[in-house]
């Protein structure tokens, strides 16, 4: 069976999305930084479905090793999951500019680096889907959360790109948006319980979206309405809000 | 966002924790004055719920599968329908699983459950070859049947310390499917009769409609059936529907549950008829329909279910039948079953007898109407299940539980009272 590669495998979503390919038959590749770390997961993944599961050291902001990376996959992946993310506080972040830059290079750059290499390969196979985990975020940037929502809106951008190059080819690009979700790092945060989705549901969204070839899912649903709502909110009225 | 439990009541504000490994759980465990394990929240009342709740469903990774023999090892936090995807695939089945999926291995022992072949196979703790359990003084031990800490926790109701994995042993099977005979009885002698003369099926179970008057008191529809031979194991999970919002209260009242019980009754043929179903139908049916809770209102509901012994059974259950029809409290789904001996659990529900369990929305007059069912259950010396309870009194509690001194003596000694308790523990004082 085919492998499906994971990348920023270490969150909670990421988790429950390879366990979601897994139970489906795929073969996964878990990469993230100190990959050794996910050796749970992968007993948890081998013993529950029975695929093969490989770790692969991976540094999303180390540019240079993404090529060799890549090449150095012995079997070359049927499809690719950028589910990396980094968020800190839009206070921390517009004062310190590591904090912003690492905002930038890990849900941007980085996943534009990786993704380049990724896609030049699937173009020239002509098969292959890219699923890309953005944000609603990157809808309209807010006071609370722009610096992250701005990488995350470039990363939908150029998503949106990508699946404009490589629809001729019959390679799938998937972008998804998912509002609140409940992990640990939303864990002391008092979530609106209707608009706050599971991590294993975002999973399952996330597999029946690009198993039947859809090009954006909002994830719970619910968010396309609601980001439908704020992204035609004139600006002269936005700017004034506090949301 | 506070935790509630299935029956959506009582609501009260608490602090969630969630277990990620030993070592943070050691640490919350004694900074913590006193808390309760919680699993996937299935428990419909009280049981589960304090000012501080350890979260245990993140906990879930499976850790070994011996294909060969059937024995699987996980942590406390697998949901059973993760368990039922995982191995039915490979002809393998759970041993003991309850009405509902969607309840996780710790709760599993904790509520020590049980299902449609208890008269056969037992509860979930027979399928329980041993368990990890995290005591309060933070020692993490490996309990066996036949160790004290064994019989205490099976059925405790968290009560004696944070479950953290366990070894089962799962039930070969060689289809998806189940066959099923239906038989649709009259009254309630015509459906003692049915059961006993199916209890050779490993599996039985009989929905009743609750507000049938006189010589119709006690109809149902009994299901009984067997796992199919038909090597076909491509199993897949349904998808589920859901109900997204509280129904209004006055959505179910006497009219609907009547209308809704008289369909269920009039489809099924006359006499016996027999269906090929899946596991999804045939075990939960419920979790199709996803939060089916909120079909009772944002007040929520309570679950009633009380077991009574066989020699009673038939008398006890008349009554109550009686008392239920002439309240005309809505049940949505009255369940009855047959049940086969008693396992040695301090606090397990089950013994030999009959046990009839009902659903009702919270509202005024109903725990005046359940304690008026209490004396009955009293008097013909049942008891009341714990895992569906939000109110029973503790005089009613320690009657039917002949154990409860040895549980909480147990307790005392292993100090597992200063730290484990819900509001259920407190309100019986266990």
């Amino acid at each position: 069976m085919s492998y499906v590669l994971i990348i920023g495998a270490k969150s909670d979503i990421a988790k429950e999305v390879a366990r979601t390919y897994a139970k489906n038959g795929y073969n996964l590749y878990l990469a993230a930084r100190e990959s050794e770390s996910l050796g749970d997961l992968k007993q948890d993944i081998e013993v529950r479905s029975g695929v093969k599961v490989e770790l692969k050291e991976f540094d999303i902001t180390a540019y240079d090793t993404h090529e060799d990376f890549y090449t150095k996959l012995e079997e070359k992946p049927l499809g690719v999951i950028v589910v990396s993310g980094y968020m800190t506080e839009q206070k921390t972040a517009q004062k310190n500019w590591n904090e912003t830059l690492n905002t930038i290079n890990v849900n941007y750059t980085g996943a534009v680096s990786i993704l380049n290499i990724v896609a030049n390969d699937f173009e020239s196979h002509r098969r292959g889907f890219i699923v890309g985990v953005s944000s609603v975020a990157g809808d309209r940037g807010r006071k609370a959360n722009y610096i992250y929502g701005s990488a995350k809106a470039a990363f939908s951008t150029y998503l949106s790109g990508l699946r404009n190059r490589l629809y001729e080819c019959g390679v799938q690009v998937l972008t998804v948006k998912p509002g609140f979700v409940n992990t640990k790092m939303t864990e002391n945060l008092d979530l609106p319980e209707k608009l706050t989705a599971q991590p294993q549901d975002i999973a399952e969204d996330i597999f029946n979206a690009q198993q039947k070839g859809r090009n954006i899912l909002y994830t719970k649903s619910i968010w396309m309405l609601i980001m439908l709502v704020i992204k035609h909110i004139p600006e002269f009225i936005f700017k004034k809000m506090s949301i | 966002m506070s935790l509630i439990s299935w029956g959506m009541y009582p609501k009260i504000k608490n602090q969630k924790f969630s277990l990620r490994d030993t070592k943070s759980l050691h640490e919350y465990i004694d900074n913590t004055s006193e808390f309760i394990p919680f699993g996937n929240g299935r428990s419909y009342g009280d049981s589960a719920i304090n000012e501080n709740i350890l979260y245990c469903k993140n906990y879930n990774n499976f850790l070994e599968f011996d294909e060969q023999n059937g024995i699987l090892t996980c942590q406390a936090g697998v949901l059973l329908s993760e368990i039922v995807d995982s191995v039915v695939k490979r002809g393998w089945f759970l041993k003991v699983t309850p009405g509902t999926k969607l309840i996780t291995v710790g709760g599993a022992i904790a509520s020590d459950v049980h299902g449609k072949n208890h008269h056969i196979e037992g509860c979930f703790s027979e399928s329980v070859e041993e368990f990890t359990i995290m005591l309060p003084n933070g020692d993490t031990k490996v309990c066996k049947k036949g160790d004290e800490l064994f019989y205490a926790t099976c059925g405790g109701m968290g009560l004696t310390g944070v479950i953290l994995s366990a070894k089962l042993s799962l039930k070969k099977i060689n289809s998806q499917f189940i066959k099923q005979t239906t038989i649709k009885t009259k009254n309630l002698k015509e459906t003692f009769e049915a059961f006993e003369n199916h209890k050779e099926m490993p599996y039985s179970v009989a929905w009743i409609d609750c507000l049938a008057k006189d010589e119709e008191l006690g109809k149902c529809l009994l299901m009984v059936g067997d796992f199919a031979d038909d090597g076909n194991l491509e199993y897949r999970s349904k998808m589920k529907l859901g109900i997204p919002f509280n129904f209004p209260s006055f959505a179910l009242n006497k009219l609907t549950v009547k209308a809704f019980n008289w369909l269920y009754y009039a489809k099924a043929k006359d006499g016996i008829s027999k269906q090929k179903v899946g596991i999804d139908t045939f075990f939960y049916p419920l979790d199709a329909i996803g939060n089916w809770n909120r079909i009772y209102g944002k007040g929520g509901f309570t679950q009633y279910q009380f077991i009574l012994p066989k020699e009673h059974s038939y008398e006890g259950l008349k009554e109550i039948l009686t008392k239920i029809s002439a309240s005309g409290k809505g049940s949505f789904l009255a369940v009855l079953k047959l049940y086969g001996k008693e396992n040695k659990n301090y606090l397990s529900f089950p013994i030999e007898g009959y046990s009839l369990a009902l659903d009702f929305k919270i509202e005024d007059g109903l725990f005046e109407l359940l304690s008026a069912l209490d004396e009955v259950v009293v008097k013909f010396g049942g008891r009341i299940y714990l895992t569906k309870d939000v109110r029973v009194s503790k005089e009613t509690f320690e009657k039917g539980y002949p154990q409860i001194e040895k549980f909480r003596e147990y307790r005392r000694e292993n100090n597992m009272d200063k730290k484990l308790h819900s509001l259920q523990s407190k309100r019986v004082q266990i």
